[in-house]
């Protein structure tokens, strides 16, 4: 009897340990929603102010030059996006983060408030380079699965939507009152980025 | 002698094997921002809470619409940015002399500016709001309530600061009436005789 009692001791005991030794990172970088990773993407990025506000910034500035530049806004950012989450996914938690945000944020801003008059080809540029890097910086500490492959489709998702919505509003917009007050929402991006850098030289 | 084997309970070897296995512990990755909805709402209150702050804010909306296009979105794109970077040096701990006193002198000239309707070219108007600017910015730099989103308390005193200008715009679109005007030189005329009530509490 007692053979048998110290035998399932130690089948405990291996058990304990091999699933104490086998966790895996606890990817608690996603907001859970209860509904899958593609929502838990969707709602991160939805959650993140730095990301969420790029991303409209370039929205901006797309749907103030035109509708062929909403057209490859709205596709060149959440491809770019996807493949630097997917580039990230393996990578460890990157330190530069905020000053990376805070600096798309400023130039980003600037570009809405001056209303400059990028090429079709320096705007596809910018958009896959904020693509890239966000991405990337949403990827890094999701931890390489699965699931947070999908949850990078879920968050490329959410970028497609606020860019085709955002961009499509500002195209069709013909008062002058109208394009000014998108320059001024550009003023305050580029002055919250500012903000944001003043914060993260001071290390908050 | 003999000596005596010991066995290791299964206990101790539970002990044992907990150890490495805590240590061993992978990162959790878990970066959930904390205190975003309560820096959002401390940033969007900030501008609100000191009557100098408002009357200066919405002063700025006054002169503008006062003084039309394109002062009227100049002026309030200027603002944010120059209070944006007030705001990164109060992060970073420079000091300003005397921000109290700067804030209470804002009200007084952007009053008087409106209640004599004084019309300068647009690059001295907008000096003298940038140079305003740089002390509400301080003010709200040096006040980030502890545990707080850095991003979303700046994003929110950008925004409110920005709906304060608005507001003050909306109020000068009177300025097209006759009466409208005098309203809005008597409007100037109070917010001067406030910012002097300020500037008295400032140096009392």
């Amino acid at each position: 009897m007692n053979g048998v009692m110290a035998l399932r001791m130690r089948a405990r005991i291996i058990l304990f340990c091999v699933v104490a030794f086998a966790c895996g990172p606890a990817e608690a970088h996603l907001n859970a929603t209860g509904m899958g990773p593609v929502y838990d993407g969707l709602l991160h990025f939805m959650s993140s102010p730095e990301d969420l506000a790029a991303a409209l910034a370039l929205a901006l500035l797309a749907g103030l030059r035109g509708a062929a530049y909403g057209r490859r806004a709205m596709f060149t950012l959440p491809a770019a996006w996807l493949l630097g989450s997917f580039c990230g996914l393996s990578a460890a938690a990157a330190s530069a983060g905020m000053l990376a945000s805070s600096l798309w944020l400023v130039l980003l801003g600037g570009l809405v408030v001056v209303d400059a008059k990028l090429s079709l080809r320096s705007m596809t540029a910018l958009a896959a380079l904020l693509g890239l890097v966000h991405g990337y910086l949403n990827g890094t500490g999701m931890g390489f699965s699965v699931v947070a492959m999908v949850a990078a489709l879920g968050l490329a998702a959410a970028v497609f939507v606020l860019v085709v919505l955002v961009a499509a509003l500002v195209v069709q917009l013909r008062a002058q009152w109208a394009r000014i007050a998108v320059r001024v929402g550009g003023s305050w991006i580029a002055a919250s980025g500012l903000l944001m850098l003043g914060w993260s030289m001071r290390g908050v | 002698m003999r000596q005596r084997r010991q066995r290791l309970s299964p206990r101790k070897v539970a002990l044992l094997a907990t150890v490495p296995a805590t240590l061993w512990a992978q990162a959790a990755l878990a970066h959930v921002q904390q205190g975003g909805a309560a820096g959002l709402l401390a940033g969007l209150q900030h501008p609100l809470s000191g009557l100098d702050h408002v009357l200066a804010m919405v002063a700025v909306g006054l002169w503008g619409a006062q003084l039309g296009a394109p002062a009227i979105w100049v002026l309030p794109v200027a603002f944010p940015l120059v209070m944006a970077l007030g705001g990164v040096f109060g992060f970073l701990g420079l000091q300003l002399p005397g921000v109290e006193i700067g804030i209470a002198a804002s009200a007084i000239v952007l009053g008087a500016a409106v209640a004599f309707e004084v019309r300068p070219p647009l690059v001295i108007a907008a000096l003298v709001v940038g140079c305003f600017a740089i002390f509400h910015g301080h003010a709200h730099g040096t006040e980030l309530p502890p545990g707080q989103s850095a991003l979303l308390y700046s994003m929110g005193f950008v925004i409110a600061t920005g709906c304060l200008h608005a507001l003050g715009i909306g109020i000068g679109t009177v300025h097209r009436w006759s009466w409208g005007r005098r309203l809005l030189r008597s409007a100037g005329a109070a917010v001067t005789a406030g910012g002097a009530f300020f500037m008295w509490k400032a140096f009392s």
